[in-house]
This record gives C-alpha cells, structure tokens and sequence, in this order.
C-alpha cells in the first residue's frame, strides 16, 4: 500500500528514555475498547528529556509492578502506539 | 456592554428516561423557559445550544434547529456550541455576548444531553473524546483517570484526604434528596461513600457525577426591557469563558484549573465584586476533586485548602458558603450538554426565593462555574438580584 495507515502511527516515534512518576491511576472502569485490559495503570510520565507523557505501566497493577508519584521509571515497549514504562 | 438579565427558567428532571428522546427533552425545558418568561416562540431572535455528542449518543446532527423547529421558532440564527461538559456554558456565554453588544434583544439559550441509552463503557468511550484522544486517550485515559490522576497529585502536594472528598458526595447527595428535579434522591452517609466500589483509584464510584438524560433553557434580555417579561429578572453581572490546553498532560499544573482561574477573575471584574462577596455556588463537581480544586480556583479558599473547607460542613446548605445547593453534578445529575445552563437556572431559582425547602437565607449574590474536559474550557458567571 501506499498510502500509511495513520492508525498505525506513534504519536512518540523515539524511545522516550528515563522519567519520573508524575501523577498515576489504576483504571478499574475503562472505555468499550479496553475492557479486556483492566485494570491497567496510567500515569504521566515526566520525561528526562523534558516535557511529560501519558503512558501505561507494563505489569501487574495491583502487585510490586505498580508505581507511586516521584518513582524512577524507563520505557519498555510500544503496543499498539501506546507507550509501557516499567519502575526503574 | 449593556446590563443583560434572565428572565425565564425551564428545566426538565435529570434522569434516566428510556421514554423520552433527546429532541422532547430540550423542547419541554425550553417551553417552560418561554412559559415562565411570558414570551412566545415568535418572539426569540435567536437560539443557543449547548450539546456535547448528540451525534454520538443518539445518532442526530444538527440539533439546533431540530429543536427549535419543534418550537416552532423559526426564521431566526439556531446553532449549536460545543466545548464538552461546558457545551451550554459557553452557549451561555455566547448567547449574553450577544445580547449584551445589542446584537438581539430576547434570545432562548439552551443545553441538552441524552445519554442513557448507551451502556456505560460506550458512555466512557464517548466522553474519552473530549480529552486528547491521540495522547491520554490512545493510552486508555477516561474522564474519571483524569481526574483521578489530578486528585492523586492534589492529595500529595496539599494532603487532601479520601474522607474530604467523601465529604463533597455526601453534601450533594443531601442536597439532592431535597431536590425535586435531581436524578438521585439518596442521602448518603460518610462510611458508604467510603466504601464504594473502585473506579479508577482512589477515586469510587461516589466520587462520580452520574450519567443522566436531561435539558435546561434560560430566556434572556436586556436588563432595561426585563420587566416587560417578567418582576422576577437576575441580573447577569459577569460572565466570561475561557481556555487551555485539551491534554492534561500539557498542563504544567494539574492541580487547578488555570481556565477556571482567569474566567473568574474576568467574570468577577465585570460585576465589579471580589470571590469573598460571592454567598452561594454551584460548581462543576463532576468529580468530587473537582469541587475542593473549585473552591481554590475561584478564590473562596486558599490554595490547598479545599478539603479541609468542605468537611467543616462550611459548604453545606446551612454553612457560611452553601455549594450546590441543587445535588450538584452528583447528585442532581449530569447531562453533560445541560449542564451549564442547569447551573444557571440553579442559581438563578435561588436569588428568586424558588428553591424549596434548599432555600438559602443569603441569596443576592452567586455564582456559576462550568468547566469543559479536564479544564480546556471554563465558563464563570455572576448572577445577583436585579
């Protein structure tokens, strides 16, 4: 094809490194499209690199995977354009 | 700009009615908006609506003049506004902007939501999309994660408590039992509210607003021709609407609302008065953070000092500052669309002596603040005795 698929598009193409837990939740009520996800944790990032970014925390979110305000965090991987970080 | 005052209200109850489709709903409050204003159809020059996802919800474009044709108002400007929960706020705003520069003299703004019949995580997919859906909301954010996410920074940056929070449901929930129109008539107490179940930690499912069909309408005018209508005006004295970024995460401070913040200090210039001589409000609890964070942005508190304000009950119907008087949000309901206007009619029903056994003895003096997303857009307005 030559036309891109803009689904399948990042928002955030570049590995976006080190940061620091900003704010966070565990969602137990999620949208139609993430009922098979929950509960999930979502925090906002702030970035070594300056700026901050919603993303999800890769694991268990109701065991030693989850994550607190002012933890050290590093990213782990894109799924389906949603960027995972994982306590440092 | 000239004086411009309300001088008709309609609100329809807010609910859950399977019976009724969105277009009867904003007819019936809009035609005891014109009732009690003493003005027919014929008589509106133009029409304001606020509607968040009409097209969503129910599957029906171009609403405005769909529903004042069932009016039958015609011939006249009918447009719909859109800024999420802060839809009819801002039609509000737009519509008193317009009386106010002598563009039209007797204007019908009003705002409706029909949300009920979706079920609820459809609801949470539809009100996802008044965020940042290629940011928070490509990473599973709803409304209610946002806001949790703001009370979580709120609670440790200023040490806000669950029980503070609890605190604002319960004094909805009691407000809203004594509150005909409100869609939940339930006094809770403190340990319920507690213990509700999880929604997106910590905030439960009391710390919720409810997903409610429903319609509010205002009739409005200029101040000098009100008592041709009615002997009963309120008098708009300030008004303003603002804004900010969509993302939450582009604010740079998540504990306020920093359009909440500019839109009171313009609407409190405009009626020449200071957030300390404000006696009464109704605030966009759509969460019950977002009530303390209210109280901060408007200036009734200081910054951090929400919490503690409320669950010294000086927020409560017999408090120094009584809050919601209507159920709020929570309690009363929350069509998203109708929300702003409902707040209007809320505050405007108290400074006439009409709200029952909620009345409040000090009542010359309110305000109403509607807030869009998780801030983008914020609506303040002043209302007094005329």
């Amino acid at each position: 094809m030559s036309v891109e698929d803009p689904v399948s598009e990042n928002p955030v193409t570049e590995n976006p490194g080190l940061g620091v837990v900003y704010t966070e939740t565990v969602v137990f009520a999620p949208p139609e499209q993430f009922i098979a996800d929950a509960p999930y944790q979502l925090a906002i990032i702030e970035l070594g690199s300056g700026g901050r970014l919603t993303a999800r925390i890769a694991g268990d979110s109701a065991q030693a995977d989850r994550v607190h305000i002012g933890d050290a965090v590093h990213f782990a991987e894109f799924k389906n354009g949603i960027p995972f970080f994982r306590k440092a | 700009m000239r004086p411009v005052a309300v001088i008709g209200l309609g609100k329809t109850a807010f609910g859950a009615f399977p019976d009724r489709d969105l277009r009867s709903l904003a007819v019936e409050a809009g035609r005891k908006s014109l009732e009690d204003a003493h003005v027919s159809p014929s008589q509106i020059e133009a029409f304001y609506l606020g509607n968040f996802a009409g097209p969503s919800f129910v599957g029906q474009n171009h609403l405005a003049p769909y529903i004042a044709g069932a009016m039958d108002i015609k011939d006249v400007p009918c447009t719909r506004f859109e800024a999420a929960c802060a839809s009819s706020g801002s039609a509000f705003f737009h519509a008193v902007s317009a009386v106010g520069a002598g563009l039209y003299d007797v204007v019908l703004v009003g705002g409706v939501e029909k949300m009920t019949s979706q079920p609820t995580a459809k609801v949470s997919e539809i009100l996802a999309g008044a965020g940042d859906m290629d940011g928070e909301g490509r990473a599973g954010a709803t409304f209610a994660a946002l806001f949790a996410m703001i009370a979580r920074r709120h609670m440790y940056q200023f040490g806000t408590t669950r029980e503070q929070m609890a605190a604002v449901a319960v004094k909805n929930h009691a407000n809203g039992a004594k509150n005909p129109l409100a869609h939940m008539r339930k006094v809770i107490t403190m340990e319920t509210a507690l213990k509700g179940k999880p929604i997106s930690d910590p905030l439960t499912i009391y710390d919720c607003s409810l997903v409610s069909d429903g319609a509010a309408a205002a009739v409005i005018a200029p101040l000098e021709r009100a008592s041709e209508f009615t002997d009963k005006p309120v008098r708009i004295l300030g008004v303003a609407q603002t804004s900010d970024y969509v993302a939450l995460d582009q604010k740079a401070d998540i504990t306020l609302f920093r359009a909440v913040k500019a839109a009171a200090e313009k609407a409190y210039k405009m009626a020449g008065v200071t957030a300390q001589d404000i006696q009464f409000a109704e605030v966009h609890d759509c969460f019950t953070i977002a009530e303390i964070i209210a109280l901060e942005d408007l200036g009734f508190v200081k910054k951090g000092d929400g919490g503690p304000y409320v669950l010294e009950g000086r927020t409560c119907l017999k408090g120094e500052r009584p809050v919601n008087t209507s159920g709020g949000l929570k309690a009363k309901g929350h069509p998203v669309g109708a929300t702003g206007v409902g707040q209007i009619c809320d505050v405007a029903q108290q400074i006439r002596g009409e709200a029952g056994e909620r009345q409040i003895e000090h009542n010359s003096l309110g305000l109403a603040q509607n807030l869009g997303g998780s801030g983008a857009t914020a609506v303040v307005t002043v209302l007094g005795k005329a």
